[in-house]
């Protein structure tokens, strides 16, 4: 067996209504190897999120639905599962911190029984043990265990955060998906918060996938990075391939945009226009219309990929090799 | 200095069931005409308040606001409308500040209408059409609403109001937080132009490190409602005196690879702002603590030429004599 973790092969995912089709993911494929960390980046309705969901097979059916592709966690395909074996990797193998602390906890049960009935679900231990354990998890992401009690409005963003954290590790899942994880947070409380994940990581051997619009964030706790855009992955590599040998318009453009510390400029650069309406998506490149160095070829048709260097994947026109696919 | 706006030891406190909160304690600053000072601080250090209370949003508790040599701190409703023209504010969210029963056009011409500044219908119209295309709105939205469009444009319809009266300042409370980077670039630059053309003064409220560097001539860094630090925007990006702000941009990551070098952990959070003791309200978090940092309110002083900071240790820390 590969070391692969998690393998995505051409997953599309689309929310149907009465009126109109939301193409949000378009044909992604990405894999993710023990103990390392992705970040999806992308900006939003880039459908990271819907990604994420797909992993977790938590997709709203309706009006969400998987039209096609795979999704292995160890070799198996987490689409065709049986909805009980589904139960038992979710939570349990696969786990998922979501974007907003404040949303993401019941406000009417204490953070101490929400995270012991994580463990309740898929350990067969008792009520006691299960508290125990929900206690050790406090304190493993630095919250006193006789704060077990308390209520989420008791707690502060950052801290509601760690609670949220304490629930996905509870069962010591081997992936670990972060949906913004930070995104909600003061810069020192992510400071704070980063840190424990990347601690945890190491300590447990978790992969990560880490969900994110921030390419800061990224260059300080991933391995790996792969560019969303309108549900496509554009570019695909190690961050040395994406920081520092960035080919495709849109990440170049990400660059741009971004007000940087460390360099100065007078103007931004920034991508002229929207995003694709999702529901009518053009032909070609969904980044046709807003690129700078656009071609008659990349409005015509699909654009396939191409592995640039070995591990580095572009989806442009311009970095096609052979004649027949330009 | 040509200043436009002057605030001296401004205060803001709110009362609440357990006690005063000082949302803003002791602020004072001044803005030449035609410049940008950036705050910034963490959520509830009392950056937005101070915007409010700069512009009359909200009444001061003390401390007064000179505005073009004139104090209007302590001006009733009537005088103050005379100055409301004058300054203007672009708000957070660009979701919940626009009615969502009024057009966009309706949303852009009632400061007009207000100030009743056109009485011909088809001359209103004419500007509001000249606004949209100021800030870069295709005017076949004129009679959009606000759910139909997108956060970026949303924001422009926010930029064209605060625009209309042809104020001298505008108070940028966080206008680009909750935008995608590639729209937060476009509004920034929208937000220079406009600077550059019509000579507008901004006081830029912000908790983006990158963001206010890249917009403001002066930074003001504030922490629990007080001023930590303040200095030229090209100083305190090369040398900074406060512990505070040297962990506030420490944190900062940076798109950049190995562009952080180690992690410094800032560590617990911000205290409660409501009946605070004397002392330095960061000492809690502060590895250069001593114990006259509980006792003392730390003095805003002059550091280097231009360079201000509050801290007991700063010379200290910084090896300055």
């Amino acid at each position: 067996m590969s070391d692969k973790i998690l393998e995505i092969k051409d997953l599309v995912v689309h929310y149907i209504t009465d009126k109109t089709t939301v193409k949000a993911v378009n044909g992604i494929s990405l894999s993710l190897e023990r103990g390392e960390s992705l970040g999806l980046v992308g900006e939003t309705g880039a459908g990271k999120t819907t990604t994420a969901l797909s992993v977790m097979q938590l997709i709203p059916d309706p009006p969400g639905k998987i039209m096609s592709g795979e999704i292995l966690y160890e070799g198996q395909d987490l689409v065709s599962m049986e909805p009980t074996q589904k139960r038992e990797i979710r939570g349990n193998h696969i786990s998922m911190i979501f974007q907003d602390p404040m949303t993401a906890l019941n406000p009417v049960l204490s953070v101490g029984d929400q995270i012991a009935e994580v463990v309740r679900l898929h350990q067969k231990i008792s009520r006691a043990q299960a508290s125990i354990k929900a206690q050790e998890m406090l304190e493993l992401v630095g919250i006193p265990g006789e704060r077990y009690a308390e209520y989420p409005h008791q707690f502060s963003g950052g801290m509601k955060q760690r609670v949220v954290i304490a629930i996905a590790l509870a069962c010591n899942p081997k992936l670990l998906i972060a949906d913004e994880p930070t995104t909600a947070l003061d810069v020192t409380i992510q400071d704070q918060v980063l840190d424990l994940i990347e601690k945890l990581m190491r300590e447990f051997g978790t992969s990560l996938l880490l969900i994110t619009h921030d390419l800061g964030v990224v260059a300080e706790i991933c391995q790996k990075a792969a560019i969303m855009y309108a549900g496509e992955i554009v570019e695909y590599g190690t961050l040395k391939h994406i920081y520092e040998k960035t080919a495709h318009p849109y990440t170049v453009g990400l660059f741009g945009s971004v007000p940087n510390l460390t360099v100065d400029v007078d103007r931004l650069n920034p991508i002229k226009g929207l995003m694709p309406d999702p529901t009518d998506l053009p032909i070609g490149c969904p980044f046709a219309p807003r690129c700078p160095d656009v071609m008659p070829r990349c409005v015509a048709s699909p654009v396939p990929v191409t592995e640039v260097e070995s591990g580095h994947y572009v989806k442009c026109v311009k970095f096609l090799r052979s004649e027949a696919e330009r | 200095m040509n200043t436009l706006i002057e605030v001296k030891d401004l205060k803001k406190y709110f009362k609440t069931h357990k006690g005063n909160l000082h949302a803003v304690d002791g602020v004072s600053f001044a803005i030449a005409k035609g410049e940008t000072l950036g705050v910034v601080g963490e959520s509830g250090c009392g950056k937005s308040t101070l915007g409010r209370i700069t512009i009359h949003l909200l009444e001061a508790t003390s401390g007064s606001i000179r505005f073009e040599g004139e104090d209007i701190s302590q001006l009733d409703r009537a005088d103050l409308k005379r100055y409301r023209q004058d300054m203007q504010m672009i708000f957070q969210d660009p979701f919940s500040s626009l009615d969502p029963r009024m057009s966009v056009s309706n949303i852009i011409a009632e400061p007009l209408k207000i100030y009743g500044k056109y009485k011909d219908s088809a001359d209103l119209s004419e500007q509001v059409g000249r606004l949209m295309d100021t800030v870069g709105l295709a005017r076949r939205l004129s009679d959009s609403y606000p759910h139909e469009l997108d956060g970026g444009r949303r924001q422009r319809i926010g930029v064209a109001r605060a625009l209309s009266l042809n104020p001298k300042f505008i108070v940028c409370d966080e206008p680009v937080s909750a935008l995608d980077v590639s729209i937060q670039a476009q509004i920034l630059n929208l937000m220079q132009d406009l600077q550059e053309e019509f000579n507008l003064t901004y006081l830029f409220i912000t908790h983006n490190m990158a963001v206010v560097k890249h917009i403001s001539d002066n930074i003001l860094v504030m922490y629990m409602g007080k001023m930590v630090e303040y200095a030229p925007s090209k100083t305190i990006f090369a040398e900074r005196l406060h512990p505070y702000t040297k962990a506030l941009l420490a944190a900062v990551p940076v798109p950049v690879l190995g562009g952080k070098k180690g992690r410094h952990l800032l560590k617990g959070e911000i205290t409660s702002p409501i009946n605070p003791k004397p002392g330095c309200r960061f000492a809690k978090r502060c590895d250069y603590a001593t114990e006259i940092c509980s006792t003392e309110d730390p003095a805003f002083i002059e550091v280097k030429a231009g360079h201000f900071a509050a801290c007991h240790h700063v010379k200290s820390i910084n090896g300055l004599s």
